[in-house]
């Protein structure tokens, strides 16, 4: 049913652990991180699930000598410290090994953008699309709603490789109703036709674009929406294909902009095809934030909020 | 465990002393690799793969019933190289195109070289990788061991204590870490830096299994590595080496500095003939 809320760790998670009564070649570790389906998962499989403790270096090290012996091995914890604190580890032997051998390790990292906002700039994580779109070797997975993670499940073991699943920490709306329309080699689906101005979105951004898009759209203006998933990698030519009938794309992320995320990806491929696109980028400044607030109070301090979002659009639109 | 016989310790004694020889000769060629790290590890390469230790397919590197051989010090396994070409894993031609143009054996190795299991060159993530291999071989009923070669340097790295923590919760007795206790790190000795010891005390205290030696001697290295492989007591071990940094050349020996000192070709030729 559309719009039916789910967290995407608790799906991505429970489907793992069906998977692990047939499958004995899995294992699941966890930096001292839960969620309420990895009970069932730890109490039914303790020869195959580990909590290394709150040792994020480890988590990695272990989970790399378990994919080395054939493992597929999941590896959770919080996704700033999964990325930031361990970002060495991963660089070493995620991303060098995996151009050598074959190494299925997918890094679960909840808490993507500002899902938990109250707790800090320790806790944000604006970087990771950045850092781990950096390393070679390595997939980015950025799902905006729980049926993109679940029909994750059979690429996550079927694609040996390194793999990071920035997973929001907030239940989200189901967005996609027809699974067919999702394509992981791809990296994205068009979720709304536009004429002159396309949004880019990944991850929650992809919820408050919805939103913005069907407004416009119930005003007759009728602007894109491109809902990008896998960052990393990306079918540049079919973006592009895609891309190239607007005159303007927005890219819209929780995370900062003018380095290597959503918007350094759009921006290559317009750099590359020597396009006219005009691009605009919405994302963080270079800066953290230490105001204290909901997700959404947060945003609105941005410049990120729906009705600042929109009239940025409305002036977009009388430019073009 | 019996002891080894006279015969296999004074092969192995002669062993140690050729593979220095062809490690300086290495190092003659290609003066950046990092010679006195590599000579204090010695007598534990040759024992491990001369002494009947390690279980290893030089023609199928990757074999599933080898042991596992973990290098966390990679920059100090350029003495390995020779015993690698020797038994066939490689062909002993590529010694003399140690970091030349094109070749697979650089400064420091890594796992494009038949033989080499992981990456190497950044310290400290050894130990935790093996934990995950002998993880893996315990939970698949395997019996192959695990080997890790570190330095008593890499003790400063904090991932290390991860992986021992980890290890003795585990009782993950499949392993074996080798640590080359030569004392120094780049710039000074290690007890000069942060003091080590007392490393025994602090094994124990992870539940860990300690034995201590001369690293130097092979006699010692053979027994308690022997020993150490077959013991399946839930308790990981780790064997203490005592070595000298720069062993086998004077003036490496006594100086502080000698992980970056380079040798100049006539100080080699002048060392090599001395071993001969």
């Amino acid at each position: 049913m559309m719009g039916e809320k789910a967290t995407i760790r608790d799906v991505f998670i429970e489907g793992i652990y069906r998977r692990m009564h047939e499958d004995k070649d899995i294992f699941f570790l966890c930096a001292d991180f839960g969620s309420p389906k990895l009970d069932a998962l730890r109490e039914q499989f303790p020869d195959r699930f580990i909590n290394v403790g709150i040792a994020e270096q480890n988590l990695i090290n272990v989970a790399t000598g378990l994919a080395l012996e054939g493992y597929s091995v999941y590896a959770y914890a919080i996704a700033p410290f999964l990325t930031m604190r361990c970002y060495e580890q991963i660089r070493v032997n995620l991303a060098l090994h995996a151009q050598l051998k074959e190494i299925n390790i997918n890094l679960i990292g909840v808490g993507a953008g500002l899902s938990y906002d109250v707790s800090g700039p320790t806790h944000h994580c604006l970087e990771d699309i950045s850092i781990m779109r950096s390393l070679p070797n390595i997939e980015v997975f950025s799902p905006s709603d729980w049926i993109l993670a679940r029909e994750f499940i059979d690429y996550s073991l079927q694609e040996k490789k390194p793999k990071y699943l920035r997973f929001d920490g907030k239940p989200v709306e189901q967005i996609y109703t027809d699974p067919s329309i999702i394509s992981f080699k791809k990296g994205f689906t068009e979720l709304h036709r536009g004429d002159r101005v396309c949004i880019i979105s990944t991850g929650y951004m992809t919820h408050k674009a919805l939103s913005i898009v069907k407004k416009f759209h119930s005003e007759q203006i009728p602007i894109g929406l491109i809902d990008a998933y896998m960052l990393k990698p990306f079918d540049e030519k079919a973006f592009y294909r895609l891309a190239s009938k607007y005159s303007c794309l927005i890219t819209l992320e929780e995370g900062f902009t003018g380095k290597a995320g959503l918007d350094g990806l759009v921006a290559k491929i317009l750099v590359d095809q020597n396009s006219a696109i005009r691009l605009i980028r919405m994302g963080f400044d270079d800066k953290y934030v230490f105001d204290i607030g909901t997700r959404e109070y947060l945003h609105k301090l941005q410049k990120l909020d729906e009705a600042e979002i929109t009239s940025r659009i409305r002036v977009l639109l009388s430019e073009s | 465990m019996p002891r080894a016989s006279k015969e296999l310790i004074s092969q192995l004694i002669k062993r140690s002393a050729w593979i220095r020889k062809e490690t300086l000769l290495i190092h003659k060629t290609a003066p950046e690799t990092r010679i006195a790290s590599s000579l204090s590890a010695v007598e534990i390469f040759v024992v491990l793969y001369y002494g009947g230790i390690l279980r290893f397919f030089p023609r199928d590197p990757l074999n599933i019933k080898r042991d596992r051989f973990l290098i966390s010090k990679g920059h100090g396994a350029i003495s390995l190289y020779p015993i690698l070409a020797d038994l066939g894993f490689f062909d002993k031609q590529e010694l003399q195109a140690v970091c030349k143009d094109g070749t697979f054996l650089g400064g420091i190795p890594d796992a494009v070289i038949p033989g080499f299991e992981t990456i190497n060159g950044s310290l400290g993530h050894g130990p935790g990788v093996a934990c995950g291999i002998a993880l893996a071989l315990n939970r698949k009923g395997r019996s192959e061991s695990v080997f890790v070669l570190m330095g008593d340097g890499e003790l400063y790295e904090g991932s290390v204590w991860e992986a021992i923590m980890f290890a003795g919760e585990h009782k993950l007795d499949n392993i074996t870490l080798i640590l080359d206790n030569n004392q120094i790190c780049m710039l000074d000795y290690c007890n000069k830096i942060l003091n080590l010891s007392p490393i025994e005390e602090k094994f124990r205290t992870f539940k860990w299994d300690v034995t201590t030696i001369d690293g130097h001697n092979v006699e010692q290295v053979h027994h308690a590595l022997a020993t150490l492989k077959n013991e399946r007591n839930g308790k990981p071990k780790v064997l203490i080496a005592n070595t000298i940094k720069g062993k086998g050349v004077k003036s490496l020996e006594t100086d502080a500095l000698c992980h970056i000192k380079t040798l100049k070709p006539s100080e080699i030729d002048m060392i090599v003939g001395e071993l001969e």
